[in-house]
C-alpha cells in the first residue's frame, strides 16, 4: 500500500533483517506503513560496520542506521521514536493517543532498555549468537541472566494482569521493542518455559508475536522457517 | 496539585530528574523515600514503581518512573517554559533522542559499574572493588569517551550547538565519577569532553541539584 508519493525518496535502513535492533526498526516501519529500502550491511564476513565509511554515520560501529534524505539517525530506540512521531497520522498509533499515553510508552520503553534488555541480552548472546560469531557461549552466564530476567518478568506478570499491553490497552513502541529478543530466546534459545509459566506474560507474548506485521517480518528475516 | 518527586537527594536518577525540573523552572516537592530502611521495597512504594526504585514522579494524574522517561515527560509538558531541552526542530529532537539512547546504552553501562565498584560498594557494604569488573569497564568507557571526544570536537553539545536532555542525562553518573571514582583523568585527559563537562556541570540547574538541602 503506497502511502508516500513516488516522488518522495524512501528512507534507507542500514542493517540486517535478523539483527535484534534492525528488527525493532523494521517492525516499526511496518506498523507505521512507511516504505523503506533495506541496505544490507555485512556484519559477519567483511565487517562493513567497522569500516570508516560506516563509522562516519555511526561512530559506535553498530547497526542499524536510518537515513531520511540527508538526515541520519542511529540507536534503534531513537529511530523508532522518530518514525512513530514523524508518521503519527498513519498506521498503528504506537505512542497511543494522549500525552499520558505517550508518557507511559516512554516509561515502558525505558523499562525495556534499562531492566529487560540487560537481563535478556546475555542469555541470547550465550545461547544463540556467540556460536554464530565463532565464540563460545557460556551456559553459566546465560542461566544467571535468565534468573535476572525472571525477576523482571514477575513484575511484567503483575502489570499485564491489569492491562492488555505494557503502556495500557493499546499496542505501542514499548511492546514492539520486546519482540526481537523474546523471539530469539524462545525459538532459538528454547527458553519459552519462562513465558509459559506466567499466564499474563504468555498471553501478551502470544498476542504481540501473532501480529501480521511481525509474521511478515519473520518470513523475510527467516525465509522458510515456521514459528508457532 | 504540586509536582512530587519521590527519591533521595543523593540518588543519581533522582538528581537527573531534579536537574530537569530546575532547567524547566518547575517547582516541585522532593518526598524522601527512606531507602536505608528499605522503604522502596515495601508495598506503598511498589504501588508507584513495581521495580522498587527511585525516582517516581507525580504530576496531576500522571505517575511515572524511569528517570529518562520522567525527564522526557517534563521536557514535553513544560515545553513553553525554561530551557528548551529537545532543540527546536524535529531533526534536532531526533538527535537529542539519539544521544539520550547513546547515554543509556553505551555511557551509563560503562560508567555506572565503575561508580558502584569504586565508590558506592564500599559505602553500602564495606567491600572493596572487583578489579576485573573495574578493568573491563575502564576499557569500555575509554572506547566510548574516544567517540565523545570526536563528537564534541565538532559540536558544542552532544545533539548540536544547543544544550539538551541528551547532555543532562550524563549529569549524575559523571558527577560521582569525577569526584569519587579516582578515575576522573579519563575525562580530564580528553580536552573536548573535559570542557563540555566543565560547561554543563556549571549550569545553575546542576549546581542547585548537588547543593540541594544545604543552606
Amino acid at each position: 500500500m503506497a502511502t508516500t508519493s513516488s516522488l518522495v525518496p524512501r528512507v534507507k535502513l542500514f542493517g540486517v533483517p535478523y539483527s535484534v535492533c534492525t528488527s525493532r526498526v523494521i517492525m516499526c516501519l511496518l506498523e507505521k506503513q512507511v516504505e523503506y529500502d533495506l541496505q544490507l550491511v555485512d556484519i559477519v564476513t567483511t565487517q562493513d560496520h567497522k569500516k570508516s565509511e560506516f563509522l562516519k554515520l555511526q561512530p559506535f560501529g553498530m547497526i542499524p542506521i536510518l537515513q531520511d534524505k540527508d538526515f541520519s539517525i542511529f540507536e534503534s530506540r531513537a529511530i523508532i521514536r522518530y518514525i512513530a512521531r514523524k508518521h503519527e497520522g498513519q498506521g498503528t498509533p504506537l505512542y497511543g493517543t494522549s500525552n499520558k499515553d505517550k508518557a507511559m510508552v516512554d516509561q515502558w520503553m525505558e523499562v525495556e532498555a534499562q531492566n529487560y534488555n540487560p537481563a535478556i541480552a546475555p542469555a541470547v548472546w550465550n545461547l544463540v549468537h556467540a556460536p554464530l560469531f565463532g565464540q563460545h557461549g557460556d551456559p553459566v552466564v546465560a542461566n544467571a541472566s535468565i534468573e535476572k530476567l525472571e525477576k523482571v518478568l514477575d513484575v511484567y506478570e503483575g502489570v499485564l494482569s491489569q492491562s492488555k499491553y505494557l503502556a495500557g490497552d493499546f499496542f505501542s513502541l514499548a511492546d514492539l521493542s520486546h519482540l526481537p529478543f523474546n523471539h530469539y530466546l524462545i525459538h532459538e534459545g528454547k527458553r519459552g518455559d519462562i513465558f509459559d509459566k506466567r499466564p499474563h506474560v504468555n498471553a501478551w507474548w502470544k498476542s504481540i508475536s501473532s501480529r501480521p506485521t511481525w509474521k511478515k517480518h519473520l518470513s523475510v528475516a527467516f525465509p522458510g522457517k515456521k514459528f508457532d | 496539585m504540586a509536582v512530587k518527586v519521590y527519591g533521595i537527594p543523593l540518588s543519581t536518577a533522582t538528581r537527573n530528574a531534579m536537574a530537569t525540573l530546575y532547567e524547566k523552572g518547575v517547582e516541585f516537592e522532593l518526598v524522601t523515600v527512606n531507602m536505608k530502611e528499605g522503604a522502596h521495597k515495601r508495598p506503598e512504594h511498589l504501588k508507584l514503581n513495581p521495580f522498587g526504585k527511585v525516582p517516581v514522579y507525580q504530576d496531576e494524574d500522571v505517575t511515572l518512573f524511569e528517570s529518562r522517561a520522567i525527564n522526557r515527560y517534563i521536557s514535553t509538558k513544560y515545553e513553553g517554559q525554561g530551557t528548551p531541552l529537545f532543540g527546536k526542530t524535529p531533526s534536532e529532537k531526533a538527535l537529542v533522542e539519539q544521544w539520550i539512547e547513546v547515554e543509556g546504552q553505551n555511557y551509563y553501562p560503562a560508567m555506572s559499574p565503575l561508580n558502584y565498584q569504586l565508590f558506592f560498594k564500599k559505602m553500602f557494604s564495606g567491600e572493596g572493588p572487583d578489579e576485573a569488573i573495574v578493568a573491563t569497564n575502564v576499557q569500555k568507557l575509554n572506547a566510548v569517551l574516544d567517540i565523545y571526544e570526536a563528537r564534541l570536537a565538532e559540536s558544542k553539545y552532544l545533539a548540536g550547538d544547543f544544550f539538551s536532555l541528551a547532555d543532562l542525562s550524563h549529569y549524575a553518573q559523571t558527577e560521582y565519577f569525577m569526584k569519587h571514582s579516582g578515575k576522573s583523568d579519563l575525562i580530564t585527559s580528553r580536552p573536548h569532553v573535559a570542557s563540555w563537562w566543565e560547561d554543563i556541570s556549571n549550569r545553575s540547574s546542576w549546581q542547585k541539584t548537588i547543593t540541594y538541602g544545604s543552606s
